[in-house]
């Protein structure tokens, strides 16, 4: 069999990240300790090949590997956001892995194969070429939250994820065998042509349709599979805790939102109240629980549930059957919108916790943020947008986000869903204000000797810049993103 | 009505009001430590400048929207840049552009730490506050709205008093589940009134009484957490009494306006039928307040405590009179809250004046003030007498036509309205009588320094505004007859055939 070149160019940016990936665990052996940054630079270099590549395949829509994969706008859309994410990420590890003593090669390797099997998740249309790229996604973040190896947390963090992690897979391939079994595909689109004529008749269907919730669930981190985020993120090193919050919850959402409206769009009625359930306990619990939190990765582990919560609710419009396709259409479209804005203000929460982070001692409870406004009145301001942008109050992108997700919920009738979103928005607004309060209303204790400094660094100003950036200017000029996500939506039946 | 709006001038008038302030707010971190204070005030000012020739241009003959401009903001929806005033805006614009550089100078001393941030998140405020006011979109409408929280929050929360994070976190949380909901009911306007966020389209629509039902309650939460009605006035005590002096004065005198400006921008025209159908509640919650917070004054021995409650019975005549639905309660409504924005304002400087002095806002603790600071005393006298209504200052004017307004409505509720004028005249008085002329107890009140230049500077505009406004309302009428008279037009309400009195 030999494979035509149309294919190999619709994987081409997989390709190139794969060899970056090879090339950096490569040269990693022959690199000076103190030249680690240079397989960064080689990495990002990869990376901004590639959103080249990707952005002048925008327009195209291409069928691969005998329908294994999609080459389409949407498929770039979440791979254009999933290099800015790993370029944030790597640059915000630069300095933070040096901090931390941690600043080994393989680091960007990892982060690179990583980011490949997400690639693969949101072009896919087969679910197992689905479960190929979550696993290989998967298993690269196991091994980088457990990259402080001399650390218990993060060992403890690694091991977590990945039993959990490996259980959720195992489920998740369950459900894709019981599909398999119905629709004798993996396709998404002979599931589709299968399931759409039949409904819920079959009971194979029906435990396959669960078992596919419940291992999606845990992917996008959504109650009641939310349990290992909280631990992972808080002992996961912080900078692969940003990787993991933004970029694989956005191609998770990315996979989910084909493999439901697409694969399993003739079952919406039968998924969309499961949706709306897990939507709201998701939303109420992450919120509730953030209030208590003590630890800053932990609460932004919350929040990161609650806001995953929050974009379900555009899944969950996208799956209204009464709904017409316009509407449903702006559900998903919101989504995308969402995750976007989502991980530019999530990757600058965690840059600042980052920046703070002095070897081992500081930067990961709330109390050690008192004072900041005192001590570095630059990074306290850039963590009061973002808190604000997370709070979802306006002039910020956290705003435009909301908007448009609760835009698509009134719009489909579902006005209590949105009134319920917007009381847990003001809930996360308290929690998300206390660091506020912290920084800027206590006083710092005071310290001996010279004042701590930060973990900075040319890249970490980079990071901090394009995502303050990204939150403002988005929140005051959202028409390029907006008109983005519009072209790119996945077309709905 | 063919064009809602008329182009008055070419130079974007509005937003060069707006936002003058914002950019002073970035000017300030350009500038040497010693130079903020002046630049601070001189960006005020300038902008108090820049927003008089709004008032002289103003044609009071129109109820259509002036100094118009637009221009589009977000493709999809449609949201655009649409700003202008009439003459329900036009008053409130002013008092903001007013009060600011008199918030300045309050401040001048009154801070000391991290004065910089300080001025830079008043201006700010600034812009938002007139934001609100000019926004003719409803999404640039919230989005003023909401952008307002966070300034305020730091004032209250980084300069404010010993219990300022308690009080700030309140404020904040209070006044952010009312504009929560405030959004959905946008939401649902828009998807109810043609898909467009243009108030002037909107307020055509005539909604379903479902829909109105719904929406008027939304709106009621929002607007009536910033008024405050009760019982949704329990943050602002703790707001005022914790805020810096500045940031009380902003809270009183413009803040509480957004509340009551929301209801005669939104819910009125919007929604008339659910207006009429709710106004007895309203009126209700309206006496409540006035009675309640005037018999919480009465109680209070914290000087700032007891104008934060004055504050809630003085709005309680502004939503009053604008749910007694005719042209004297609505016109005496929003004269009311440019009046308590001065008279308020003006009392909560004079607290601060105490305050820099004898550290202390407790009544007992300044008793005979009138012997060391003969022109302190003054001055509190009349804003005290100003803000009881007395004739000849600016409240009496504004309370009557309230008055006169509920009585065409109801004389049942006017009598009990007018029991809260009565209120007003026992608290103040009796706080008056111990500050100036109390006997000083024990407290060393004797050699306390009288006003110097700089704060007699803070308080003669407002004294001047006080007389002006209590002996010749008529330019203030005049510019809000049209506007008032569209708005009871378009509310489909009988108009009640009573000129409007001149006192």
């Amino acid at each position: 069999m030999t494979l035509p070149l149309s294919d190999l160019t619709a994987v081409l940016p997989e390709l190139i990240i794969v060899a970056a990936a090879c090339l950096v665990l490569g040269l990693d052996p022959i690199t000076p300790a103190s030249r680690k940054d240079w397989l960064a630079w080689l990495s990002l270099v990869s990376l901004a090949v590639c959103a080249g590549v990707t952005s002048s395949q925008m327009h195209l829509r291409v069928s691969a590997f005998s329908d294994l994969v999609l080459l389409d706008p949407y498929a770039c859309f979440w791979k254009l956001l999933l290099y800015l994410a790993s370029g944030l990420t790597i640059l915000m590890s630069l300095a933070y892995l040096r901090t931390e003593r941690i600043h080994l090669g393989e680091y960007y390797g990892f982060i690179l194969l990583s980011l490949c099997g997400m690639m693969i998740m949101v072009s896919a249309t087969d679910l197992l070429t689905i479960y190929l790229g979550i696993e290989l996604m998967s298993l690269s973040l196991y091994v980088l939250a457990g990259f402080k190896r001399f650390e218990a947390r993060s060992l403890e963090a690694a091991a977590k994820y990945f039993v959990l992690g490996a259980f959720s897979s195992g489920i998740l391939l369950y459900g894709i065998s019981l599909l398999f079994g119905v629709a004798g595909s993996t396709r998404l689109a002979a599931i589709a042509a299968a399931v759409g004529s039949r409904g819920l008749d079959d009971p194979a269907l029906v435990v396959a349709l669960i078992l596919l919730v419940v291992g999606f669930g845990f992917k996008i981190a959504v109650v009641p599979f939310h349990m290992w985020t909280p631990d992972v993120y808080e002992g996961a090193p912080t900078s692969v805790t940003a990787f993991m919050a933004v970029a694989s919850k956005a191609a998770s959402f990315g996979a989910f939102l084909r493999v439901f409206l697409e694969g399993l769009g003739g079952l919406k009625a039968n998924w969309y109240g499961l949706f709306l359930v897990v939507c709201v306990a998701t939303m109420v619990l992450g919120n509730v629980v953030a209030i208590v939190q003590t630890n800053i990765k932990r609460m932004l582990a919350y929040s990161s549930i609650a806001h995953a919560g929050y974009a379900l609710i555009g899944v969950v419009v996208a799956g209204q059957t009464e709904a017409e396709g316009a509407v449903r259409t702006l559900g998903v479209s919101s989504v995308m919108l969402y995750l976007a804005v989502y991980a530019f203000m999530t990757l600058g929460a965690f840059a600042v916790v980052a920046m703070l982070r002095k070897g081992g001692l500081e930067g990961d409870e709330i109390e050690d943020f008192t004072g900041l406004a005192k001590r570095q009145p630059l990074a306290a301001f850039l963590m009061l947008v973002f808190m604000v942008s997370l709070a979802g109050i306006p002039p910020t992108a956290g705003f435009i986000g909301k908007f448009y997700l609760f835009m698509a919920a009134v719009k489909a009738g579902l006005t209590w869903l949105a009134v319920v979103a917007v009381l847990f928005a003001a809930v996360s607004a308290y929690y998300y204000l206390r660091v506020v309060m912290v920084m800027y209303m206590r006083d710092p204790e005071p310290v001996e000797g010279p004042l701590p400094r930060l973990a900075m660094s040319p890249a970490m100003t980079i990071v901090l810049a394009s995502t303050l950036a990204g939150v403002i200017l988005l929140g005051l000029y959202p028409n390029p993103l907006v008109s983005v996500t519009t072209y790119a939506v996945l077309s709905l039946k | 009505m063919s064009d809602p709006t008329i182009q008055t001038t070419g130079f974007p008038w509005l937003t060069a009001v707006v936002f003058l302030p914002l950019a002073g707010a970035v000017m300030l971190f350009f500038v040497k430590e010693s130079l903020v204070r002046w630049t601070a005030l001189v960006v005020a000012l300038a902008d108090l400048g820049l927003s008089l020739p709004l008032w002289l241009l103003f044609d009071p003959s129109t109820p259509r929207m002036q100094f118009t401009e637009r221009v589009s903001w977000i493709a999809s929806p449609s949201i655009n840049y649409s700003i202008g005033i009439d003459g329900i805006s036009l008053p409130l614009l002013l008092l903001t552009t007013f009060l600011t550089p008199l918030c300045v100078l309050a401040s001048w001393k009154a801070i000391e730490a991290r004065i910089r941030e300080f001025m830079a998140t008043m201006l700010i405020m600034e812009t938002a506050m007139l934001g609100v006011f000019v926004a003719l979109d409803l999404v640039l409408f919230y989005v003023f709205w909401e952008a307002m929280l966070i300034p305020m929050y730091l004032i209250i929360g980084v300069w404010g008093g010993p219990n300022r994070l308690y009080a700030a976190m309140k404020f904040f949380l209070y006044t952010l589940v009312g504009s929560v909901l405030l959004l959905i009911a946008i939401l649902v306007v828009f998807f109810h009134g043609g898909q467009t966020f243009d108030m002037l389209l909107l307020s055509r629509v005539g909604y379903s009484p479902t829909v109105q039902n719904w929406v008027f309650w939304a709106f009621f939460v929002a607007f009536a957490v910033k008024v405050p009605m009760f019982p949704f006035h329990t943050w602002l005590p703790d707001a005022h009494v914790e805020a810096p002096t500045a940031g009380s004065v902003f809270l009183a005198s413009v803040l509480l306006k957004m509340g009551a400006y929301g209801f005669l921008r939104f819910t009125l025209p919007m929604l008339p039928d659910a207006t009429e159908t709710f106004t007895p509640i309203m009126v209700a919650l309206s006496l409540i307040a006035i009675l309640y917070g005037a018999y919480m004054a009465l109680a209070q021995a914290d000087l700032k405590k007891l104008i934060a409650y004055s504050s809630v019975s003085h709005m309680g005549f502004v939503t009053l009179g604008i749910f007694a639905l005719n042209a004297q309660g609505i016109e005496g409504a929003i004269l009311q809250m440019v009046n308590h924005g001065i008279t308020t304002g003006a009392l909560f400087l004079c607290v601060g004046a105490i305050y820099e002095r004898t550290h202390s806002r407790m009544i007992a603790d300044n008793a005979g003030l009138a012997r060391p600071m003969p022109r302190f005393a003054t001055v509190l006298v009349i804003f005290a007498l100003s803000s009881l209504g007395l004739p000849g200052t600016n409240s009496f004017v504004g309370e009557f036509l309230v008055l006169v307004g509920t009585f065409l409505w109801s004389q049942a509720a006017a009598a009990i309205a007018a029991l809260g004028v009565i209120l007003a005249a026992v608290y103040l008085l009796w706080m008056v009588q111990r500050v100036a002329f109390g006997l000083p107890d024990g407290h060393n009140t004797e050699r306390l320094r009288d006003l110097n230049l700089r704060e007699m500077a803070t308080f003669v505009p407002l004294v001047v505004l006080v007389f002006w406004i209590g002996l010749f309302p008529n330019p203030v009428l005049t510019a809000m007859h049209a506007s008032v008279n569209n708005l009871i037009e378009h509310v489909d309400l009988e108009e009640v055939s009573l000129a409007v009195p001149n006192p």
